[in-house]
């Protein structure tokens, strides 16, 4: 079984939400990012999405566009992204990861490529951010072959028959952007976000995850109470960016911090 | 060339130019896509529709734009005889406003009351902000800082017009960032909100739409020349940046075999230093703004800053069409630097009395190369897209001119 799918699992057997984190490789320097995802796992993330770089990073806000901004300064590319990868597995075998970008360094790699380095590198699955479901067969048809899931997200926006196209394709878990808008954006609706929540469950078994605007562990369990977990990001690549001149050490402590808070709001529920 | 190819049939129904095109973004925006296309495809051959588009480029824009021959240039020049298409004449000064136009028709039937741009030099900001201030609707232009500080002309036009300017700090503080933020603004605001792009790239239906949309400039051409000469023209120049005005000139041609065609990209410095903005001259095709299409990018995958003095043709990817046309072999894209345009643009203002925008000069330039190789029963169109008034401060400053 897929890392993801056995971790999801067994998080839903023993009664606890999913904790995804992401930070994106490189920011705010290349030597960070392996001992920044060891500290996650010590934290309490579940599942690491790490966001590769890109030069037009069209869905995020000014937050993770200061992240590429600040990772591509150091050159980081899709394939530093894989040598990170292989580097963690060294020594963490069970975590699962994820890639979350855009398609063209992926498209520049090359599907077959991108697929079977992806898989010996110790990636779990991929998430492309501008490839909706009529884009991607392509793409996912070669992730399958490796063994790869595929992650799609799912919008406010979305209609029934998106809803259906993208559940049948989508893998691993469901990624629900809980706004219109870029990452980091605004207030989230917890309403009208479990109401989503609740119609995409009625489609599928695969497990919903909630993202965009989660920024504390309050806004975590508001989600988390419905939604099988959430998803963690501008409030984690805000910190990093603010903490660029100190030690490694001092930066993991502060994304521990920032964490094991959310974590602890996701236990009590 | 393949003279089999069904240029009509292109994009599919799901917006590919062969391998170019498509509809590559986030979710949220794909139903707003969605709707668009639908509502296109109900208006495209709806009379009522043609009518009222018809009825604007007459009296608002004020259409039809002469087709020009610049006898005395072509006499200088000594080669095959040119006319140039007056796109600069149209209302707000270039070949833009025939989109903005047609969107902002669509907007209506949308009931969206709030039209968002991105512009690189300025003039489909200002055609847009131009439709909106017609309309009441709200209008937010997003521009490279750059470009801001380049085209503060245009700029000033734009508020004037009453819409709100949005400099663009990221990036490369062009076109590209412009975009990403129109992109970023969209995705927030989806529900309330047209986005007008002005080029034939972005997501489909966009690179057919706005096609569509200038493919008056064409269909003008062709009955014009054919009344002034008759005959269909030898050859036709455009430049070509996103290639909105290259298209709209060029599409209603593509079936008439015997009409060689050329679209101008800008090669800055030259493209042989690296320094430019041509991608069908130097690119790769891959992903960007939506579409899959020619690109200049690096080893990586990422995209790379581009160099030009025309703010239009500072864009590193073209529409997919484009794309598709140059690897079908139907259309010859060609590069001209920076000095060769500067040239071209006092050589025409000089002979001709008229002043193109620099973006237009590009063509300008090939065209006379092209000419002196054509004896002189051939005949050349160039679309003269855009006037030059806009331009003036850049050329004033490389004279060393404070005006």
């Amino acid at each position: 079984m897929n890392r993801i799918t056995a971790t999801l699992t067994a998080l839903k057997e023993s009664g606890r939400k999913a904790l995804v984190t992401y930070f994106v490789n490189g920011d705010p320097r290349p030597g960070i990012s392996l001992p920044a995802m060891h500290a996650l796992v010590e934290s309490g993330a579940d599942i690491i999405e790490v966001g590769v770089p890109f030069s037009d990073p069209m869905a995020e806000g000014p937050t993770i566009q200061r992240g590429h901004e600040r990772a591509l300064e150091h050159n980081v590319s899709l394939t530093n992204t894989l040598e990170l990868v292989s580097a963690f597995r060294e020594t963490n075998t069970t975590t699962p990861i994820v890639l979350m970008g855009y398609a063209n360094p992926v498209e520049r790699m090359g599907y077959d490529a991108f697929a079977i380095n992806a898989k010996n590198a110790g990636v779990d699955g991929l998430l492309t951010v501008d490839l909706p479901p009529e884009e991607a067969p392509r793409l996912t048809d070669k992730l399958k072959e490796q063994g790869l899931e595929s992650i799609f997200l799912l919008a406010p926006t979305s209609t029934d028959e998106r809803m259906d196209k993208i559940v049948s394709l989508a893998s691993g878990f469901l990624y629900y952007v809980s706004l219109n808008g870029v990452t980091g954006a605004g207030n989230i609706d917890t309403d009208a976000v479990n109401a989503r929540v609740d119609l995409i469950r009625s489609k599928t078994d695969t497990p919903v995850l909630v993202g965009f605007g989660i920024k504390d562990a309050e806004s975590a369990k508001k989600v988390g109470a419905n939604a099988d977990g959430v998803i963690v990001g501008s409030v984690l690549v805000k910190a990093m960016g603010e903490t660029d001149n100190q030690s490694d050490d001092e930066i993991c402590a502060v994304l521990k911090e920032k964490v094991s808070a959310i974590r602890a709001g996701l236990d009590s529920l | 060339m393949n003279s089999k190819i069904d240029f009509d049939a292109m994009p599919t129904p799901d917006g590919h130019f062969g391998q170019f095109g498509g509809r590559f973004v986030s979710e949220t925006l794909m139903h707003a896509l969605d709707e668009l296309k639908e509502i296109y495809n109900r208006v495209k051959d709806d009379p009522d529709f043609q009518a009222e588009f018809d009825e604007d480029l007459a009296h608002y824009v004020g259409r039809p734009s002469p087709l020009y021959h610049a006898k005395r240039w072509s006499d200088e020049i000594g080669g095959a005889q040119i006319y140039l298409k007056r796109e600069d004449l149209n209302h707000t000064g270039a070949h833009k406003v025939n989109n903005t136009i047609g969107q902002a028709l669509l907007a209506k039937y949308t009931g969206k009351k709030r039209v968002i741009a991105e512009t690189g030099a300025g003039q489909h900001g200002v055609a847009s902000a131009t439709v909106a201030a017609r309309l009441g609707l709200e209008c937010v232009v997003y521009m490279g800082a750059e470009d801001v500080k380049r085209q503060a002309l245009n700029v000033y036009r734009m508020k004037l017009l009453g819409a709100k300017v949005v400099a663009v700090e990221s990036g490369s503080k062009t076109l590209k960032d412009a975009m990403n933020e129109a992109m970023r603004d969209w995705v927030t605001n989806v529900d309330t909100t047209f986005y007008i792009i002005g080029t034939v790239a972005g997501p489909h239906p966009y690179p057919q739409l706005v096609r569509d949309f200038q493919s008056v400039i064409g269909r003008e051409a062709r009955a014009q020349c054919i009344e002034q000469t008759g005959r269909l023209p030898d050859a036709l120049v455009a430049c070509v940046g996103g290639g909105s005005n290259a298209i709209g000139l060029f599409h209603p041609f593509l079936a008439d075999e015997g009409v060689e065609m050329y679209g101008v990209e800008a090669g800055g410095d030259g493209i042989e230093t690296g320094r430019h903005a041509a991608p069908l001259n130097k690119g790769i095709p891959g992903i960007l703004h939506g579409n899959r299409t020619y690109l200049m990018e690096d080893e990586n995958g990422q995209i790379i800053e581009t160099h030009s003095i025309s703010a239009g043709l500072d864009y590193p990817g073209v529409g997919p069409e484009h794309s598709w046309l140059k690897d079908v072999g139907r259309v010859d894209y060609v590069a001209i630097n920076d000095d060769e345009a500067m040239e071209a643009f006092r050589e025409l203002t000089l002979v001709e009395g008229i002043m193109p925008a620099l973006e237009t000069a590009h063509a300008v330039a090939y065209a006379k190369k092209l000419a002196k190789t054509m004896p002189k029963d051939k005949t050349i169109i160039i679309n003269l897209s855009g006037r030059g008034d806009k331009d003036i401060l850049t050329v004033a400053a490389i004279d060393g001119i404070t005006v």
